[in-house]
C-alpha cells in the first residue's frame, strides 16, 4: 500500500514484483495497458492492494461517466413511447423505460411530467450504448428509495465529493444530522439533493455540503456548527 | 449534441418559494453581489474576470485597417465572444466557426453598452483620415457559465481596454510610422470613463421577485432581466431589457438607486486591479 502517489495522464506507473511473470494484474480506473507498460490516463492518486496486483487511481471530475449499478439524479427530457429520456449529466441521455418504476405493468405505468427530478440506478452502461437506468431495484423488485423526488432542491458538485458522500459516515452530513433533521439522495454523477421543512434550512445544509469539499472532519463540524448558530 | 434543458421542476419551484420568504439558494442577500476577482495581465489587454462561478477572460487586440466609409475620421471597435461548452456542458461548441445565437446576443449586448457609453475615443483611433484607422478588437471567452455573464463580460471587456496599449504612431503629413512597441513605449487608449453593466433578474409569474446578480439557477427561472450600464460619474449609460415579462416604473427605479451603489464598487474593484497591475510592471 505504500505512499501516496500522485499521477497525471501519460505517467508510467511501475507495477513490478518479484515474481512478475506469475502475476496478473488488474488495473481498476485510470488505468491502461499500452504494450508493456501500464500508464495512467486521468489524473488523481494511485492507489493498490497490499499484493500489488490490483491498481487503480482515484480522480476527482465533474463530467460524469455512467457505470452500471450506479445511483444517480436525473432530469426527464422527453417522454417516448417506451419510456423516458432522463440527462444524468453525461455525454448522453440515459434511457428510462416506463416499466422501470416498482410495480408498474402493462396497464399501469407511471405518468411523470418533463422536467421531473428521479432518483435511479443505472441499469446498463457501456461505451457502445445510450445508458439506461430504472427506478427500481430490478432483483427485488422494490423501489428501495428510488423513484420521483417530489419538493427540495437539487445541486451539483464534483464527482469526487459525490462520493464521499454517499459514504453514510461521512462528517458533513453527521454534523448537519445532529442539528437539523433532513433528507439527502446522492447521486454519483455529482448531483445531490436536499429536502427539509423550511427553504432556509435547505440553503443552509445545501451551502455546507457545498463548502465541506475541502475541509477535514474536524473542519467540517467547525464550519457547520458556524452555519447553525447563524441561523 | 445536448440541449439546454434548464432547471428541474423542483429547483425551479424552490428558488420562487426561498425568494417568497427572502432566502436565495446560495445563501446571499437579495441585493448582494458574489465575489468579484479582476486579475490583468500579464499581456497588455488580457483581463481575466470572475463573479461567482463565471469566469470571463478578455482580450484586446489591435490592427490597422481601412476606416469605414461613412466615418473617415474613426477607428473601430469590434466584439466577438465565444461561449462554448467549455462553459457549460449544456451547450453546442460553436461547429466550424458558425457563431451561435447566444454568442451574438452577448457580444452585441456588450459592444452596444461600450459604444453607447462612448467609452472609447474612437476618434483618437484615427491614424490618416479615410486611409488609415486603428481597429480594436475585443474577443470575450466564456470560460465558466455560472450566471450572469453580462455583468462579467463588460467588467472583463472594459478592463482589458484600459489595460491595453497600442503602438505609437507619428504622422508626417500624409504618412504614418507605426513604431515597433521595442522601440517606442506603446500607448494606452484614449478611454474617457468605466462603464459597468448592473443585471437583475425578476422571478415569479408576474416578475414581482428582483434579485441581484442572479446565479445561473435565478437566470434559468427568470421571468424577466434587466441591465444598467453606469459609470463611476453617476451618469446611467445605458438601459437593458430585452424580452421577459414586463416591469413597473417602481422596480425600475428601485433597481436604479441599487445599481448606483454597486456600480460604484465594482469600480473601485477595476481601479484597483488596474493600479495593482500597473504597480508590478
Amino acid at each position: 500500500m505504500g505512499d501516496t502517489k500522485i499521477v497525471i495522464p501519460g505517467d508510467i506507473i511501475d507495477t513490478h514484483t518479484e515474481d512478475s511473470d506469475q502475476t496478473i494484474l488488474r488495473l481498476g480506473p485510470g488505468l491502461i495497458q499500452t504494450n508493456d507498460d501500464t500508464r495512467a490516463t486521468t489524473a488523481g492518486v494511485l492507489h493498490s492492494d497490499k499484493d500489488n496486483t490490483q491498481y487503480w487511481v482515484v480522480s476527482n471530475k465533474r463530467r460524469y461517466v455512467p457505470a452500471e449499478s450506479e445511483p444517480v439524479l436525473g432530469v426527464i427530457v422527453a417522454r417516448h413511447g417506451e419510456g423516458y429520456r432522463v440527462d444524468i449529466g453525461s455525454a448522453h441521455d440515459a434511457l428510462l423505460p416506463l416499466l422501470a418504476f416498482e410495480g408498474a405493468t402493462k396497464r399501469n405505468k407511471p405518468n411523470l411530467a418533463l422536467g421531473t427530478l428521479v432518483y435511479a440506478r443505472v441499469a446498463v452502461a457501456n461505451s457502445l450504448m445510450d445508458p439506461e437506468i430504472e427506478c427500481f431495484n430490478s432483483k427485488t423488485g422494490k423501489a428501495e428509495g428510488y423513484g420521483e423526488m417530489a419538493e427540495g432542491l437539487m445541486f451539483k458538485c464534483s464527482l469526487g465529493l459525490a462520493r464521499r458522500l454517499m459514504d453514510s459516515r461521512a462528517p458533513v452530513l453527521g454534523a448537519l444530522g445532529a442539528g437539523v433533521p433532513f433528507e439527502v439522495a446522492v447521486g454519483l454523477n455529482g448531483r445531490v439533493w436536499i429536502n427539509t421543512a423550511s427553504p432556509a434550512t435547505t440553503v443552509l445544509v445545501a451551502n455546507a455540503i457545498k463548502n465541506s469539499e475541502f475541509l477535514n472532519a474536524k473542519q467540517c463540524r467547525q464550519m457547520v456548527k458556524e452555519l447553525l448558530e447563524k441561523q | 449534441m445536448v440541449v439546454d434543458i434548464g432547471p428541474s421542476n423542483i429547483e425551479t419551484a424552490f428558488v420562487l418559494e426561498a425568494l417568497r420568504k427572502n432566502v436565495r439558494v446560495d445563501g446571499r442577500g437579495i441585493y448582494d453581489y458574489r465575489t468579484l476577482r479582476i486579475s490583468c495581465g500579464p499581456t497588455p489587454g488580457l483581463a481575466e474576470v470572475q463573479l461567482g462561478q463565471t469566469r470571463v477572460l478578455a482580450r484586446v487586440s489591435c490592427e490597422v485597417t481601412r476606416p469605414s466609409p461613412d466615418r473617415p475620421t474613426e477607428g473601430l471597435v469590434q466584439f466577438s465572444s465565444e461561449l462554448s461548452n467549455l462553459a457549460a456542458p449544456n451547450l453546442d461548441a460553436s461547429s466550424g466557426g458558425r457563431v451561435s445565437a447566444q454568442e451574438v446576443a452577448i457580444s452585441r449586448m456588450v459592444e452596444r453598452v461600450i459604444r453607447q457609453s462612448r467609452a472609447i475615443d474612437t476618434e483618437a483611433l484615427c491614424i490618416l483620415a479615410g486611409v488609415k484607422v486603428w481597429t480594436v478588437r475585443v474577443d470575450l471567452h466564456f470560460l465558466d457559465h455560472g450566471g450572469n455573464l453580462m455583468d462579467a463580460a463588460a467588467a472583463a471587456a472594459i478592463v482589458a481596454l484600459r489595460h491595453f496599449r497600442r503602438p505609437d504612431v507619428t504622422v508626417q503629413g500624409e504618412e504614418a510610422i507605426i513604431h515597433d512597441p521595442r522601440e517606442r513605449n506603446p500607448v494606452p487608449l484614449s478611454i474617457h470613463h468605466t462603464p459597468v453593466c448592473v443585471s437583475f433578474a425578476f422571478l415569479g409569474a408576474l416578475g414581482e421577485l428582483a434579485v441581484l446578480d442572479p446565479s445561473l439557477l435565478e437566470e434559468q427561472a427568470q421571468a424577466a432581466s434587466f441591465t444598467v450600464t453606469l459609470n463611476a460619474h453617476k451618469e446611467i449609460c445605458a438601459l437593458n431589457k430585452a424580452g421577459g415579462v414586463p416591469l413597473s416604473p417602481e422596480q425600475i427605479q428601485r433597481c436604479t438607486q441599487v445599481a448606483l451603489t454597486k456600480a460604484d464598487e465594482i469600480s473601485d474593484a477595476i481601479n484597483a486591479a488596474l493600479k495593482g497591475s500597473s504597480s508590478n510592471k
